[in-house]
């Protein structure tokens, strides 16, 4: 076992329930308990529970906290309140993705950013280099190895979470959060997710994660799994939502990867100049949602073709919930509209396929 | 410290390095996958079939299994002309998984002679690369 891997607070009890563990990220994460199948399944029937405490938290307090988020977030922080989380990307000044966050709103003059693991030390130093730039009046504070994070999803999440908690526990409304008890610790309730299915995600002191995993596992009385982090991707495949280092990363702007809805232009956010250039053309390639005639999955780096070689895969899997192989990426934009009929190629076949309305899955489906 | 599975592999079956099985019948000799190479995998979503009638050539690919995080080659475990392939597969990928040596079997093929399918390992020969396998 490789000792420079960093564990969650939960790294033991994954163990002793016999779950894989690979590296992830530079830390060593549950990837299946017991089967990817089984776990997806789980989670859009009833509720699962996730350990993604190897996400990153970067808090920013004072005066001119609310500015510095700002610069450096593509989405609206003027008209936050307390109690809202808002998603959107950090973009370098090519208009490259730099990460997708979601911002908490602590107080007007305090924010936290929620940023991806892989990305978290960059993310650390990206938010600095801009602080000095700014000098914006405020600190910048790493709380990562302090909290623990864990993700209840599903269409019984809510109740078990208030079974454990307590009946009076704060119930927010979607995109919201709010703070609780537990275990006499401040807990934060946050009515946000990554799987389209309703739930929280629980943001936490490390010290007390064991103990509300389990109360979770028993006020569920059963209902609740705990989910790997290969079903955890097989959910938000099924939602075509971005994982960064596949759909997003520096070489790809959100214009391109459809998500223009988190860009608010005229806030003044690093790379907005170069997104403005890229609206006024259109982008020249767009994500697309594909739905493959064949059972085979087209992974990660699958070609795209028409007629000849257009495009790639960033993510493709088997959609357990609508039971077809599904793939996202990426190709020019006048092959983009739904309906279009491409092939991907699997180990030199190529497989039809149909550029389709994402999400693959909806819960009305 | 996984928990600890405990694989069945049946007597009446020969095995390969490359965790195929073969079980001679009435029918020729029928192959699939062995439990511990269904467990590796996984969530079986597809299986790749050869034709009816091609020929398979020992050690060489004839097919191809998917799981939902990996894909594996299927290797011939000896010569032979395809008889039949396990069209019900295409359904049930699942049945890979649930049930290895019985509804899960992928291709039957018509063999020359048994001294190819007697070279194979046995059951306990099998069970010992394995354990040899997971242990290293």
């Amino acid at each position: 076992m490789n000792t420079e891997l960093r564990r969650t607070p939960l790294h033991a009890w994954h163990d002793e329930a016999g779950a894989r563990l690979v590296p992830f990220a530079g830390f060593e994460m549950p990837v299946v308990y017991t089967s990817i199948l089984e776990e997806h399944r789980h989670v859009r029937a009833r509720a699962g529970l996730f350990d993604v405490s190897h996400m990153g938290e970067i808090r920013l307090s004072g005066p001119q906290a609310a500015a510095l988020a700002q610069r450096v977030f593509t989405n609206r922080v003027s008209d936050l309140r307390p109690g809202m989380v808002r998603y959107g990307l950090w973009c370098d000044e090519r208009g490259g993705v730099v990460d997708d966050t979601t911002l908490y709103c602590v107080a007007p003059d305090e924010f936290l950013f929620c940023v991806n693991a892989a990305t978290a030390a960059d993310d650390l130093a990206w938010l600095r280099a801009v602080h000095t730039d700014t000098g914006f009046e405020c600190t910048v504070t790493d709380e990562t190895e302090a909290t623990a994070l864990i993700a209840i999803q599903g269409p019984e999440a809510r109740a078990f979470t208030h079974a454990a908690l307590g009946s009076d526990s704060p119930r927010p409304r979607r995109w919201h959060f709010a703070v609780s008890k537990f275990d006499g610790a401040p807990i934060w309730l946050s009515r946000t997710g990554y799987t389209g299915e309703d739930g929280y995600e629980v943001y936490l002191p490390s010290g007390h994660a064991v103990a509300l995993w389990k109360a979770l596992l028993e006020a569920a009385h059963g209902g609740l799994m705990p989910i790997g982090l290969a079903a955890r991707d097989t959910l938000r495949t099924e939602m075509a939502y971005s994982l960064y280092g596949h759909e997003i990363d520096r070489s790809i702007n959100p214009l391109e990867a459809d998500l223009e809805r988190f860009v608010a232009f005229g806030t003044g956010f690093i790379g907005e100049p170069a997104l403005l250039s890229v609206k006024r053309d259109g982008p020249a390639r767009r994500r697309v949602g594909l739905l493959l005639d064949g059972r085979q999955v087209a992974r990660t780096g699958t070609p795209i073709l028409a007629d000849a070689p257009i495009g790639i895969v960033t993510s493709g899997t088997f959609a357990p919930s609508i039971e077809r192989s599904v793939a996202i990426g990426y190709v020019p934009a006048h092959y983009a509209a739904p309906g279009t009929r491409l092939d991907v190629e699997i180990r030199n076949r190529r497989i039809a396929c149909e550029v389709t309305q994402t999400p693959f899955y909806s819960r009305k489906s | 410290m996984a928990a600890k599975k405990e694989y069945e592999f049946p007597d009446d079956c020969r095995y390969t390095k490359t965790d195929e099985w073969v079980r001679l019948d009435e029918d020729g000799a029928r192959i699939g996958l062995t439990d511990y190479a269904q467990s590796e995998l996984s969530d079986v979503v597809f299986v790749e079939l050869p034709e009816v009638g091609s020929q398979i050539q020992a050690g060489e690919p004839f097919g191809v299994v998917e799981s939902v995080k990996a894909v594996s080659d299927l290797i011939a475990p000896l010569n032979g002309e395809v008889l039949s392939v396990h069209n019900g597969l295409e359904e049930h990928p699942e049945w890979v998984n649930e049930e290895p040596y019985e509804r899960g079997w992928i291709v039957c093929v018509q063999i020359e002679d048994t001294d190819a399918f007697d070279s194979l390992m046995s059951s306990q020969e099998y069970r010992k690369y394995v354990e040899e396998r997971a242990s290293s």
